[in-house]
């Protein structure tokens, strides 16, 4: 059509906004200030670090590494501080700044692991450490995987810990009755799609708030499961409350390569499930029809319902996958670890951790189950340091996990961008 | 593709429609239809019901009463999957385009290509391909929604519409956010789609658009239809069929006269919280006693000049001084109380407290004026609250406690105007003060404006609507991508404003309107 | 648009009243659901239910009426027991304002329960360390320290959300988790365990640290403070300049910042207050006398049970409206002082109140859903769904 005097594209000019700046320059101080502790720390031991690279069980022998302490603090320390100083500075570009935050993490790591086996008398295990990161990361890869689903969907799911707690529950309930992992598994899905069928029913059909409901959810999984253990299970222990956990499944063959087989290949099949469900759910909603659907009900509801997408159901679907995964990863927490379910908050926060998880890894799952790796990371970091005697108190080590997802996203999910309508109701309009 | 667009395709008609949301009846036995090859315009006033009634001929909504005949077999569309397979289509006026989402992925979303629910978006580019090479249309199916301006984002919503070979085609308030050489544009594309056999639906309340491209007018008051027209009938009388009363489209104001310079904006750059720079190098004098509007398409930072103004967004350089007091880093407490009158562009997201009361709404912005010590003076606040619902008309149902979200657009604005007027004021900021206001509003809203002017106020008026442009500016200032393209007076030629609009200068504009054939 | 005339709706009140009624008779039908099918022995009579109903009928209403006696006997069945519902009540008031201030200005305060501690742990500090003052200047000081460490614990997150647009959501849920760990920390340093104690347990407040009370039973001026806290929350709502900015920032923050509020002070100066409230509460629980010694309790790792979220629960349930947060602070604390004869007398778990609870507020916060249940609760003309509570946190 005639003449075309607008452009196909907008090209602008883009220049860093005050917000921008000042996220830029805190989370370099943050930076940098790690940098220095790091930097002290480097000077508080004077000895070197004896670092495992396999348990005292192994097969397989390893050479227990021998990392000079205050050199390889000092260097991690300078590598923190260099990043900390680009952000500053602000003289790197956006891909720079990105490998310069990768490298602060690695430094940060490294620096504190020497640091911590240079100031004990006992080596740090470091298969055990990653091999107790996946253990921690199980039931978070799959809470992971139902807060993207949800939320992708458009639906805010805080109710995550209460998926959890239901399925655990409900695993360690039919173990004890049927003495079988695949009923179990089977229960504890259908509890969580219960919960998520709670969840979403009442966002989408009753137009209740989403982190209220999850709330209440919450609230209600708590005291569902509280009072049937009291009421059922405490009085008859024998018949309701009697599991013998999984056994890790050691594959064949690969369980014996040196150092990668007892980290990876002798673990439960609830964490090679979880492991798998990742690219699985990538797939699912990125590649497929429905993954498209899902998107788009979750930016902008009103626009698939225009092209005859229905709205309710599809947000429903996505809701009700993300409760099947909840309720696997809950199964974790008793017949796929510590056995029968005790009245104690078994599932100790993990479903909001993993809900913590969703938003640093910026509702991608891929993204978000690195994160899954990273919050196993640090809680098994406390607890393989426990019992290295370490200067700082372990309550401090557990409260890392915390702290980092405070730090995350106040410096760097502030402007990351949820999908457009999550949290929001559709209501069709006049 | 279920429909192929042809002469003698059945004529569309809807027969008794009739939707209540409430105690609201949006649409009251409305009887319309679509003809194949005429373009057929739904005029009426804001809130007159004619979304209502193409929402549910898209099966948006369900009515609850009358049919909708397909030559002699009835409809039922419950869901805009019958609507399109029936050959309906529409063209939305808030677009139904996801932003994250590729050109491609929206123009499959819902009919989706592939195998076993896999996505296939090769086939989708190359749907968009086809469509755009086939209607002249050009756009690229890799662009994300989000980074294309908003005509051209219409062209995908066309497109979308078009993929289904629509025979039947509602156009929702197109022209709103085009500048005068894009609704020229699309006038043209409808006229070709009529003549290919198509029935075009086009809902507007602009008169001059349609008298130049109808071939049938039903005009809407209130959810009735209250008559048809012919594309000869005059403005005048189309404007009074449309209000229901004789209305007078002229502005009248006396010749500005003009004080001493009070906003004075020198180089004043805002960026975007994503780093856009909305705000380029923007200078620009308002003075005592005139009317300055910036006229320009949605989207060309007129939104972040008022708000860096006002002080919600941070401007990056430059210097704003109000009667030479500098207030380029000053925060909005601070801007009011130096006497800036706000008017905000989306009155529901940033004028009120739409669950707050009348009499709060109106202080709401003064409110030490109306507390003592931190603690409220409830008798000032009701005092203050009786005397500007008089002064200023606003129709409530019971009393100043109503809830501002209960009233009409109109009067909401009101509520927001009368708090703005209702303190001495240095300068007026404006932006689109009567959108979505019926027209016996408008009329007094622009009147208190034009008094506030002579009063001696600075007054500064954003908005994309040139009838208003031109009859309340005394000059008006031209943006196009941050920048003041060129400050022209009111009298200026439309077509000329039109390619400013588009960011052609002014003495380029008028060689190329005066070597164009009229 | 044309207004057809219509029967004059009913007020707002008149619905909320008659949805809350509706949810609590809700939640006591599931929760005596649940009680029978979850009880072995009663469930059991359900399975010959066609040989001998009378078996199964009675067997189920014995365990319902009797916990529902219990219930009454332990929080109103005597004056001792009514001051324990308002000693019950106390903490889950002001931990319940602070959650329902918060809402007000569209904060998801989940962070009660780490305000609390903080607020607990520090006051029981001041309580068990400072010793010789006269009651009327040491338990101000431990009140007003409580209150400053639980304003503290909530500014932060007020801070972080205004400077950085941190979730508060987020936030609060990890300065639980964070609280949580530095209290068990506290609790095993010398400087607050009981002389000769390893495990985790204070000394014993000083008597001037305590509230004071009415002999022999449990209604101490912490009930008062309560009720005064939410006088005055309601003043500062409904009568102030700030409590109009903090509405409107939680109901519109866009236009309340276009009028000149500052969105990050009112941000940061409410969920301080939230968080004094809840430290408030967290006070309450440490010096709060039992009935039998007049002393508080020991300040132990795990005194402020979930006091945090208990008042989410009185948030909603009472719509975050000071007067409903008192009315439904005492429900919940008439639940909690029922759980001690509730084993005792009718041998049902006290958790029972827990799942009460939950449920009274997942019918709250849908009225829909109770509609949709009780269809004949619903006006003739059928009104557009609107939630009054989400609103407010949605804002």
């Amino acid at each position: 059509m005639s003449v075309d005097i607008v452009p196909t594209t907008v090209e602008r000019a883009r220049v860093e906004s005050p917000e921008s700046r000042t996220q830029r320059i805190s989370t370099g101080v943050l930076i940098t200030v790690i940098g220095v502790l790091l930097l002290w720390m480097a000077f508080t031991v004077d000895k070197s670090g004896q670092i495992a690279l396999s348990d005292a069980f192994a097969d397989v022998k390893l050479p227990t590494l021998d990392v000079p302490g205050t050199a390889t603090v000092l260097l991690s320390a300078l590598l923190v501080l260099g990043a900390g100083v680009g952000f500053i500075t602000g003289r790197l570009s956006a891909r720079l700044r990105f490998v310069a935050g990768v490298a602060a993490g690695a430094g940060v790591l490294v620096g504190f692991i020497v640091w911590a086996a240079a100031s004990s008398s006992l080596p740090f295990t470091l298969t055990s450490q990653l091999n107790l990161t996946l253990e921690y990361a199980t039931p978070l890869l799959f809470g992971v995987l139902s807060g993207v689903l949800a939320e992708r969907a458009g639906v805010v799911n805080i109710a995550i810990e209460g998926m959890f707690l239901t399925a655990a529950f409900a695993a360690s309930l039919t173990f004890s009755i049927t003495h079988s992992f695949v009923a179990a598994l089977f229960a504890a899905a259908l509890a969580g799609v219960m919960m998520a069928g709670v969840l979403a029913l009442f966002t989408l059909r009753y137009l209740v708030d989403h982190v209220i409901i999850g709330v209440v959810i919450n609230l209600l999984a708590s005291g569902l499961t509280g009072f049937i253990y009291q009421q059922l299970v405490a009085k008859n222990l024998a018949a309701y409350g009697t599991v013998q956990p999984m056994q890790a499944w050691r594959v064949p063959g690969l369980e014996s390569i040196p150092f990668l087989g007892p980290i990876l290949f002798t673990q439960k099949p609830l964490t090679y499930l979880g492991i798998l469900a990742v690219p699985l759910v990538w797939f699912l909603l990125f590649r497929t029809t429905w993954g498209l659907r899902v998107r788009s009900v979750g930016e902008h509801p009103h626009a698939a319902d225009t092209v005859g997408i229905n709205v309710v159901w599809t947000k429903a679907s996505a809701v009700l996958l993300g409760g099947l995964f909840a309720g696997l990863g809950g199964a974790y927490f008793t017949v796929g670890s510590v056995g029968a379910f005790q009245d104690n908050n078994p599932t100790a926060g993990n479903g909001f951790i993993a809900l913590a998880a969703v938003i640093m890894g910026r509702w991608n799952p891929v993204l978000a189950a690195l994160m899954a790796l990273f919050f196993g990371f640090a809680r098994a970091l406390a607890q393989t340091t426990k019992l290295m005697q370490l200067p700082i108190p372990s309550d401090f080590i557990e409260m890392l996990p915390y702290l980092a997802t405070i730090i995350a996203v106040a410096g760097l999910v502030g402007r990351v961008r949820a999908p457009a309508a999550d949290g929001m109701h559709f209501v069709k309009s006049h | 593709m279920p429909v192929t667009a042809q002469h003698d395709a059945p004529v569309l008609r809807l027969r008794g429609i009739t939707k209540r949301f409430g105690s609201l009846t949006a649409n009251d036995s409305i009887s319309i239809e679509a003809v194949p090859g005429r373009i057929h315009c739904l005029l009426g006033e804001n809130g007159a019901g004619k979304s209502t009634l193409m929402n549910i001929l898209f099966g948006l909504l369900e009515p609850d009463e009358g049919e909708i005949l397909l030559g002699d077999k009835a409809l039922t569309l419950t869901n805009p999957k019958q609507a399109m397979a029936a050959g309906i289509g529409m063209v939305h006026q808030h677009f139904m385009l996801i932003p994250v989402f590729t050109v491609a992925e929206n123009m499959v979303l819902g009919h989706e290509p592939g195998r076993a629910g896999m996505l296939d978006l090769a086939s989708a580019r190359a749907l968009v391909r086809d469509l755009s090479a086939r209607y002249k249309l050009d756009v690229d199916p890799d662009a994300l929604v989000e980074d294309l301006p908003v005509g051209i984002q219409q062209r995908v919503e066309i497109l979308k519409a078009l993929a289904h070979d629509a025979t039947y085609l509602i156009f929702d308030e197109p022209t709103a956010v085009l500048t005068p050489q894009e609704i020229d544009e699309l006038m043209a594309v409808m006229r070709t789609l009529r003549d290919e056999g198509r029935a075009i639906i086009f809902i507007t309340h602009k008169l001059r658009e349609v008298r130049e491209v109808a071939d049938d007018i039903t005009v809407i008051r209130r959810g009735k239809v209250v008559g048809q027209a012919a594309p000869e009938t005059s403005e005048a009388e189309l404007a009074s069929m449309m209000v229901g009363r004789a209305v007078d489209l002229k502005v009248h104001k006396a010749p500005a006269q003009p004080g001493d310079d009070r906003l004075v904006v020198e180089d004043l750059v805002v960026a975007s919280p994503t780093g856009a720079i909305a705000v380029d190098h923007l200078s620009l004098t308002v003075r005592g006693g005139e009317i300055v509007c910036i006229a320009g398409v949605q989207g060309n930072g007129q939104t972040e000049l008022a708000e860096a103004l006002l002080g919600t967004m941070r401007p990056l350089s430059g210097r704003v001084t109000l009667d030479g007091v500098d207030i380029t880093h000053s925060k909005p407490v601070d801007t009011i109380k130096a006497g800036l009158g706000y008017v905000p562009e989306d009155r529901h997201r940033h004028g009120f407290v739409g669950e707050f009361s009348i009499a709060h709404n109106l202080v709401l912005n003064n409110l030490d004026e109306y507390s003592k010590f931190g603690a409220l003076d409830l008798k000032k606040i009701r005092d203050n609250a009786q005397a500007r619902i008089k002064e200023f008309d606003i129709r409530h149902g019971g009393s100043h406690d109503q809830e501002v979200r209960s009233l009409s657009g109109g009067n909401q604005q009101k509520v927001v105007l009368a708090r703005e007027l209702s303190r001495p004021l240095s300068l007026l900021i404006a932006s689109q003060p009567t959108r979505g206001v019926d027209v016996g509003a408008i009329e007094f809203l622009h009147g208190r404006i034009v008094e506030e002017r002579d009063r001696g106020t600075a007054v500064l008026i954003v908005s994309t609507e040139l009838e208003e442009v031109e009859s309340l500016a005394d000059r008006i200032a031209v943006m196009y991508r941050g920048r003041i393209v060129g400050i022209v007076p009111p009298d200026t030629p439309r077509d000329v404003l039109g390619l400013m609009m588009a960011g052609v200068a002014y003495d380029e504009a008028v060689a190329t309107t005066k070597g164009a054939p009229a | 648009m044309s207004q057809t005339t219509a029967a004059r709706p009913r007020p707002e009140w008149v619905t909320t009243l008659i949805t809350t009624v509706a949810s609590l008779i809700l939640a006591f039908l599931v929760s005596a659901v649940v009680m029978v099918v979850s009880d072995a022995e009663v469930a059991a009579t359900w399975t010959y239910f066609f040989a001998q109903p009378g078996d199964a009928l009675s067997a189920s209403w014995d365990k319902i009426s009797s916990t529902l006696y219990a219930m009454y006997v332990g929080s109103l069945g005597s004056w001792v027991a009514i001051t324990n519902t308002t000693a019950e009540a106390a903490p889950l008031i002001c931990a319940g304002l602070g959650v329902a201030v918060a809402f007000r200005a569209g904060l998801f305060n989940i962070g009660a329960q780490g305000q609390a501690m903080v607020g607990a742990l520090s006051g029981a500090f001041v309580g068990f360390t400072v010793t010789g003052l006269p009651l009327a200047i040491h338990l101000p000081l431990v009140i007003l320290v409580g209150l400053l460490a639980g304003a503290v614990w909530g500014a932060i997150v007020g801070v972080l959300k205004a400077r950085t647009g941190a979730h508060e959501v987020i936030v609060t849920i990890m300065m639980n988790y964070i609280a949580a760990n530095l209290l068990a920390f506290f609790m095993l340093q010398k400087a607050f365990q009981a002389p000769g104690r390893a495990d985790p347990i204070s000394p014993v407040l000083e008597w001037s640290a305590t509230m004071p009370r009415i002999a022999d039973t449990r209604l101490h001026l912490g009930f008062l403070l309560a009720l005064l806290a939410a006088v005055l929350v309601w003043w500062l709502l409904d009568r102030t300049k700030f409590g109009i900015h903090l509405k409107a920032v939680g109901l519109n923050p866009h236009a309340a910042a276009t009028a000149g509020a500052s969105v990050s002070t009112v941000t940061i100066l409410t969920m301080g207050l939230a968080g004094g409230l809840a430290g408030l509460a967290g006070v309450q629980v440490v010096t709060a006398p039992e009935l039998l010694t007049g002393f508080p309790p020991q300040m132990t790792g795990t005194i402020i049970g979930t006091l945090g979220f208990d008042a989410i629960t009185v948030a909603l349930l009472g719509r975050s409206r000071p007067l409903g947060v008192v009315l439904a602070g005492l429900l919940f604390g008439a639940l909690k002082a029922s759980r001690r004869t509730m084993v005792t007398m009718a041998d049902t778990p006290d958790k029972l109140t827990d799942l009460i609870q939950a449920l009274i507020v997942l019918f709250v916060a849908a009225p829909a859903f109770v509609a949709w249940l009780l269809p004949f609760l619903r006006e003739r003309k059928v009104k557009r769904a609107s939630v009054p509570i989400a609103k407010v946190a949605e804002a």
